[in-house]
Formats: C-alpha cells, sequence, structure tokens
C-alpha cells in the first residue's frame, strides 16, 4: 500500500518534471519508478517514517498555518537586522516535544527551525535544544503553541 | 485580468526581493553563526517564497507552475535540514554561541496529560 | 520587473560573498556556501523568465539536490575528519577544534 502510493506519488513527479509525453519516455519512467521502488524497499525505508502518507491529507492546512508563522517571525527578523541597534539576545533553552511518532518529531523541529529566528539545534528523545534570536522566541516555544499545534497535525491524519 | 496578475507578481517580487537583500544584509552584521543563520534563515523562506510566488503569478497555469512549486518544496524540506546540520556541526566543534541568556539548563516541565476531546483551548465552553 | 528581481538578488550573492571570504570560522563558510546555493536557484528561476527560457528551472531545481548534498559532505568532513566515519567513533571524535 505505502508502495503503491509512494509509486504513483513519483510517477506524478516524473510527469511534472518531464513535460513530454511520448510512449517511450513514459516507458522509461515506469521503470524508473519501479526500480526506486524497489530499491526504496530493499533499504526499509518504505515505513512510516521514511514515508508518512498518513500526514498527506492534513498538510495542506498546517502548511498554511506554517506559512503565515514564518511570514510573521520573517518580518520580526528583518526588523532587527535593520534595527541600526541590532536589537538581539540570542537564547539557548529546551523544549519538550510531545509528538507520539517520529515523523511528528521531525515534524516539529524542522518547522522550528524553518521559521526564522529559532534553530533546532539538538535532539535527544523528547527534549529539543533550541537557538533562538531574541528572548521573546525561546519564550514562545516554551509557552508551547506550535507543540500543540503539530501535534493536532498529527493526530487528525 | 492580466493587469492585475501583472500587479500582484510585481508587488510580490518586489517584496520578496526587499527580503532577499535585508537577509543578506543580517548576513554580515550579525555576530556570531548562530544569529546568521537566522538571517540566512529569511533568505530561504519568506524571501525565495515571495519570489518564487512573483514568478508563479507570470507563469500561469502550466508545468512552469509545478516546476516552481518544486523549488519551493525543495527549499522548505531541505533548509531546515541543511541548517540543523550546520547548528549541531558547530556546537560540536566547539564553537560558543554569543548569548544573553543560557536556558538549556533549565527544567523541562513534563508532557502535559492530554486535553479532553472535544474541548479547545479559548473556545467558551456551552 | 525580472531585471529588479535579478537585481536583488545578484546583490544578495555579492554580500553572502562577502561573509565567505571575511567568516572567522569555516561554518560561516559553509552557511554563506548555503545561501550562496539558494540565491543561485532564484537567480536562475529569474534569469530564465528574464531571457524568457523557463528551462532554466530545471538546472535550478538539481542546483538544489546537489547544493545539499555538498553542504552536508562538507559538514561531514569537517565534524569527523573523514566522509565515512563509523558512529562509534563519534563520542571521541572531537579531534577538530
Amino acid at each position: 500500500m505505502r508502495s503503491l502510493v509512494l509509486a504513483i506519488a513519483l510517477f506524478l513527479f516524473w510527469l511534472a518534471l518531464s513535460g513530454h509525453y511520448t510512449p517511450f519516455l513514459l516507458t522509461i519512467g515506469l521503470l524508473c519508478v519501479a526500480l526506486t521502488v524497489f530499491v526504496a524497499s530493499r533499504m526499509l525505508i518504505v515505513d512510516d517514517e521514511g514515508q508518512p502518507m498518513e500526514l498527506l491529507l492534513a498538510a495542506p492546512a498546517y502548511w498554511a498555518w506554517l506559512y503565515v508563522e514564518i511570514a510573521k517571525s520573517a518580518v520580526t527578523v528583518t526588523r532587527i537586522i535593520l534595527d541600526p541597534s541590532l536589537p538581539i539576545s540570542p537564547t539557548f533553552t529546551r523544549v519538550r516535544a510531545s509528538q507520539k511518532t517520529t515523523a511528528g518529531l521531525a515534524t516539529y523541529a524542522n518547522s522550528i527551525t524553518l521559521t526564522p529566528g529559532t534553530i533546532t539545534t539538538g535532539v535527544e528523545n523528547d527534549i529539543l535544544t533550541v537557538h533562538a534570536i531574541i528572548r521573546e522566541g525561546a519564550d514562545d516555544l516554551e509557552a508551547g503553541g506550535m507543540d500543540k499545534r503539530v501535534r493536532q497535525f498529527e493526530g487528525d491524519a | 485580468m492580466e493587469i492585475i496578475a501583472d500587479a500582484i507578481s510585481w508587488v510580490l517580487i518586489a517584496l520578496g526581493s526587499f527580503f532577499l537583500v535585508s537577509g543578506a544584509i543580517g548576513l554580515i552584521r550579525m555576530p556570531d553563526v548562530y544569529t546568521r543563520m537566522h538571517a540566512a534563515s529569511v533568505i530561504d523562506t519568506l524571501g525565495a517564497m515571495l519570489l518564487i510566488l512573483g514568478l508563479i503569478f507570470q507563469a500561469g497555469f502550466t508545468l512552469l507552475t509545478l516546476k516552481l512549486l518544486f523549488v519551493i518544496a525543495l527549499l522548505f524540506f531541505f533548509g531546515p535540514v541543511a541548517s540543523h546540520a550546520l547548528a549541531q556541526a558547530a556546537l560540536h566543534a566547539g564553537i560558543e554561541p554569543i548569548l544573553a541568556e543560557d536556558r538549556r539548563a533549565r527544567e523541562v516541565p513534563a508532557a502535559q496529560p492530554p486535553e479532553p476531546p472535544g474541548e479547545h483551548k479559548g473556545a467558551p465552553s456551552a | 520587473m525580472f531585471v529588479l528581481a535579478t537585481a536583488a538578488v545578484l546583490l544578495a550573492l555579492l554580500l553572502a560573498v562577502v561573509r565567505a571570504i571575511r567568516g572567522p570560522t569555516v561554518f560561516d563558510r559553509v552557511l554563506a556556501g548555503n545561501t550562496v546555493g539558494t540565491l543561485a536557484i532564484l537567480l536562475l528561476a529569474s534569469i530564465g523568465f528574464l531571457t524568457g527560457r523557463p528551462e532554466f528551472l530545471d538546472i535550478g531545481l538539481t542546483y538544489g539536490l546537489l547544493n545539499l548534498i555538498g553542504t552536508f559532505a562538507v559538514l561531514k568532513f569537517f565534524r569527523h575528519g573523514d566522509l565515512a566515519y563509523d558512529v562509534d567513533d563519534d563520542k571521541e571524535g572531537k579531534a577538530w577544534k
């Protein structure tokens, strides 16, 4: 089932990138997809961590929310950069990730890194070490709003 | 219709260019490698996204749009991975960050019990 | 308008290269190199539109994938001093500082 979804996704990717739809190229595409899926399943990476298809349906809503967060914090960081006095207060902190799956944990850690102003520097079990450019960024993460949103995203799936 | 799309893409490209340049200025101004990474992530996320969205409005609905979306997806999936690896490698090499406050030793509160179903934060209870 | 985008990307590229030249530690240079990679994708995209040859986007996508691998290779090399390190050696692998 997972392999099938992976194969379909890969073939759609091929179609989108190629733009030429002759029988020869389509055959080559199918062969490539088959080879990739075969190699991936040999490497045992077609599992709920390597290919979390359950999250696919909930993803667009989460991405939309994440884009808004990114835009907000990017504007904040840009303000700091362009401020002549450079009002930074770099802070290291540790926060707890309450996600149940590894894919959820990776989503949370990457979302933190993706948001300008905060970077995940380490993961130990369910504790993330985070570097924030201003104190408020660390405070926001400690309050756990994003953690809750990712858990909800994970739960929706 | 054409004019509206043009206007939107003008605004998006101008904004994207602004964020690109200010992110690059941050790359120069920030004092150490960790804070510079924050500036670089402005380029990788908002600057790149706005610029590419502007280009999408120019491309219309063709295969080109899809390819531009792939570029965004590429940046958004691989950007944080590279940043994370970079920060971890810098810490591993013993480069001390300039810090205003270090809360690495703080007690992390235990995981909160899951909220009862059907009850959301902020929603007035009926 | 594509001229504006291209000019902005070029200006940002210039600043990133300045950081790559000045950067006190190797990680500053890697960071600058990574940023140059991102900007190169955007430059390829906007030049493609500027010259009416959007095929450049394919090159941009490839460039992005290679950029990621390149960044990892350099980081791994400077972290472990070796591209094919053993995980067990990682504990005492602080030889490079």
